[in-house]
């Protein structure tokens, strides 16, 4: 019986609904809409950029060392869903600390980065050269303030013990969206770099 | 064989479960997580908003048509906006104009439209107990509350609401010093506008998961309404622009408010230049443009996946080219973010470039062409049933049509830098996008009235409706082309003082305007019949249109839930409509084709043993249990 269905090219096996995580679902759709502002922020700087009158000047340095602190802290927050994975609670709970921590050094840092510009006479009210530079900085650090909420909560459910091997939802949906904050900034940070 | 056990053991086990407490009176009509009544919530909003919106139309028509006309009687609405001499401030039209625009784009056709349809037939659609995430869906209705406070607000400060066109343009819409509105009225359309665009963000999300997650037993993509089609692709396309308009008006709040100079470069006023250097006006119109294509197909697209099924469902026939609606649906939708610079080809832009995107535009043809034929070729030799819905759904059909070929002639650069800016572009886009989008959103109320409240409107009201509503758009609109081809320009206040304009088609302005008050007056015929039908109208059966869809299975006024016992497994496509061989002109969706063998083709009969497999499969119930 199963062989004449198989024979027949019109008939479509019934499939399962996908059955994803909704929860996950929604958090990729947010990032899809995360992705778009920033893409538009970005084109707008390369059309803006074409039109010449645009100011020169050198990216502090900081960003760079930032770019790594904040590299590190995606490698400690796969350490955090590793250590999840395992039942690990003590690694659990110093993970995410540790990734909170290199969150926090990461905005000061991003901070800092806005002093030296300043210092270096580009200001955010000026050539939108300088202003773009803010704005990438600025809305890129906070949604890392939203990763860093996000972490909290985090933190908060390891110490209850509510997130272990065999409820992964939380600590997954905290880990997609720090790597994704992550890559988002590095890719700000070639960015600027390249079309500088 | 061993997951139908599985499913066996899961339904016993959800029997055991307790039913949900009783809830309060403000979580369940205020602040409800239930789809129906965020639905039904969106749906009273979205109307409150239109009387609004079309009001301030008839405001400026009437000063349009009749620019010698006392105004001294709507003094008591609109105060000091009626000068001295009982007119109507010039700076005040703009606002008029620009709010009309606003409202009716934003907080009538997608909000009230995608916010009520999205929500109310998705879950009862594809047969799912909810949304994806109530919690988010509620938040988008009152994100959109608080957006629509906001705006409403502003129409009441003193120095009046934001006037620089519903396309906010800088430098107009950047400087307080461009206009009275132009300073905390902006600033309060900018903030209820972020407000909005969160919320659509919100719903979207949730009407994506919701599609691709929780479809019922046997719902593949391939079985889904075109309605669910619609609303999907509707809500991917928000998805991607949304973001894009907050960026772009991010960086206008940027300039307003913190001296950024994003868009703004060497502007003078009263003599004085102003300390902005180096911004790019036309960068704004890109990214604005970038939502506001896609935009006119977040409008337009569920009108016509809605129309779809209701011409199906009415013409007693299958859909024709069931499959090519879809792909036309998705090339509309894809084609919709690489055409935004045929709204600029005055702005400068690289004739070659323009060539580009004209010939992208035109493209856009072809799947509209697909839609509109598959409309006729449904209707042809169908057993027609004039409902007012299907009337509706025909007018929509109607104006696509005859609003689309305009867009024929639009998109050409070429005829675009004369008609540019003129009154043939506002009968365009109000014939293709404004009107053919309320039709699909007064055809979808017509035909989902009774799965809403549980009551009939009443027909002969709604026959009134439609005739005095398609005849008065007509008169409005077709007119309007020949004063645009004239080249009267939009958003001017007067025609009395320019020799192009001053000694002709003032009469012409003067019959658009009564035929446009005549409108308005008709859809008060829709406003009584949609209230006494909600407490006095004849009650709905549970499925008055003999219809295939799943919302038609539900109990006649749905609960929490949607579904008293198990959610229904589906089989076959929702057109099974006037199949030869049937008992009746209509097999609803949860029909096994072994149920039906009199009817059933050669290849539906090998489906057959593919049920067994279908009943098996995970219940996909979100709630695991039923209510």
């Amino acid at each position: 019986m199963s062989e004449l269905v198989n024979d027949i090219s019109l008939i479509e096996e019934p499939e399962q609904t996908l059955s994803m995580n909704p929860k996950k679902f929604i958090l990729w759709l947010f990032i899809v809409s995360i992705i778009m502002l920033f893409a538009a922020m970005t084109s707008a700087y390369l059309v803006r950029r074409a039109e010449g009158n645009w100011l020169e000047y050198t990216i502090p340095a900081v960003f760079s060392y930032s770019s790594v602190v904040l590299v590190v802290s995606s490698l400690t927050m796969h350490w955090a869903y590793i250590a999840a994975k395992k039942d690990n609670f003590r690694s659990l709970k110093i993970a995410i600390t540790i990734t909170f921590a290199l969150g926090m050094a990461f905005l000061y840092m991003q901070f800092q980065g806005w002093v030296q510009l300043v210092n270096q006479n580009v200001f955010f009210v000026g050539n939108p050269a300088g202003s773009f530079m803010y704005i990438f900085t600025g809305l890129h650090g906070f949604h890392l303030i939203s990763g860093l909420i996000v972490l909290v909560f985090a933190l908060v459910a390891a110490f209850r013990f509510s997130i272990h091997a065999k409820s992964l939802n939380q600590i997954e949906i905290a880990a997609a969206y720090w790597h994704f904050l992550d890559i988002l900034w590095l890719y700000l940070f070639f960015f600027l770099v390249y079309f500088h | 064989m061993a997951t139908a056990i599985d499913n066996q053991a899961t339904v016993a086990h959800v029997a055991e479960h307790e039913h949900h407490e009783p809830q309060s009176f403000l979580r369940t009509y205020i602040f409800s997580e239930d789809h129906k009544t965020i639905a039904k919530q969106y749906l009273i909003s979205g109307i409150i908003w239109s009387v609004i919106g079309i009001s301030l139309s008839v405001i400026f028509r009437l000063q349009l048509g009749f620019p010698d006309m006392n105004m001294g009687f709507l003094r008591p609405v609109l105060g000091n906006w009626i000068n001295e001499s009982n007119k109507l401030d010039p700076n005040f039209y703009l606002a008029l104009v620009t709010m009309h625009g606003t409202i009716m784009v934003f907080f009538v056709l997608t909000a009230g439209l995608s916010g009520t349809f999205s929500n109310f037939l998705i879950p009862l659609q594809i047969g799912a107990r909810d949304m994806a995430s109530g919690f988010l869906n509620m938040l988008s209705y009152w994100f959109f509350f608080l957006a629509s406070v906001i705006m409403f607000a502003s129409m009441f400060i003193e120095t009046g609401p934001a006037g620089g066109g519903w396309v906010v343009y800088p430098p107009l819409s950047a400087l307080p010093q461009a206009s009275p509105g132009g300073g905390s009225g902006m600033t309060m359309w900018l903030v209820s506008m972020a407000l909005f665009i969160v919320s659509q963000l919100l719903g979207g999300i949730n009407y994506i998961t919701t599609v691709i997650n929780l479809r019922t037993r046997g719902m593949s993509f391939s079985k889904l309404p075109l309605t669910i089609w619609a609303f999907f692709l509707t809500a991917v396309l928000g998805l991607i622009s949304f973001p894009v308009l907050l960026s772009a008006s991010l960086l206008l709040i940027f300039d307003r408010s913190f001296g950024t100079s994003f868009y703004l470069s060497e502007i003078y006023i009263n003599g004085e230049a102003l300390p902005n250097v180096g911004g790019s006006p036309i960068l704004f119109q890109h990214l604005f443009w970038f939502l506001g294509h896609p935009e006119v197909y977040i409008v337009l697209l569920p009108a016509l996946g809605m129309t779809s099924e209701i011409i199906a469902t009415n013409s007693r026939k299958p859909i024709f080219g069931y499959r090519a609606m879809i792909a036309s649906m998705m090339g509309i939708a894809f084609l919709a973010f690489i055409v935004w610079a045929h709204h600029m080809f005055v702005t400068g832009m690289n004739p070659f470039l323009g060539s580009i995107f004209m010939f992208l535009t035109l493209i856009i043809a072809v799947p509209s062409a697909v839609k509109a034929f598959n409309y006729i070729t449904t209707l042809w030799r169908g057993n027609i049933r004039f409902t007012p819905a299907m009337l509706f759904s025909i007018g929509l059909v109607s104006f696509f049509i005859s609003g689309g070929l305009t867009g024929l002639i639009l998109g050409n650069s070429a005829l675009d830098i004369q008609l540019h800016d003129t009154y043939f572009v506002v009968a365009h886009f109000h014939l293709v996008m404004g009107a053919a989008s309320a039709f699909g959103l007064l055809a979808g109320v017509y035909h989902w009235f009774p799965k809403m409240f549980g009551r009939m409107l009443n027909e002969k009201l709604g026959y009134i409706h439609f005739w005095l509503t398609f005849i008065g758009i007509y008169l409005v609109f077709f007119p309007m082309h020949y004063v645009g081809i004239a080249g009267f320009p939009r958003r001017y206040y007067a025609f009395t003082s320019y020799d192009f304009t001053k000694n002709i088609f003032a009469d012409m302005n003067s019959f658009i305007s009564l035929a446009a008050v005549f409108t308005f007056t008709a859809q008060w015929v829709f406003m009584y019949n949609f209230v006494y039908s909600l407490f006095k109208g004849k009650k709905a059966t549970q499925n008055p249109w003999k219809s295939n869809t799943l919302e038609w299975t539900t109990p006649i006024e749905p609960g929490h839930g949607n579904w008293p016992g198990e959610i229904p497994a589906v089989y076959r496509w929702p057109y099974d409509y006037s199949k030869p061989g049937a008992k009746d002109d209509f097999i609803p969706q949860n029909v096994p084709y072994s149920q039906t063998p009199e009817s059933n083709l050669p290849h539906e009969n090998e489906l057959i043993s593919l049920e067994k497999e279908i009943e098996a499969q995970n219940l996909n119930d979100q709630f695991k249990q039923p209510h």
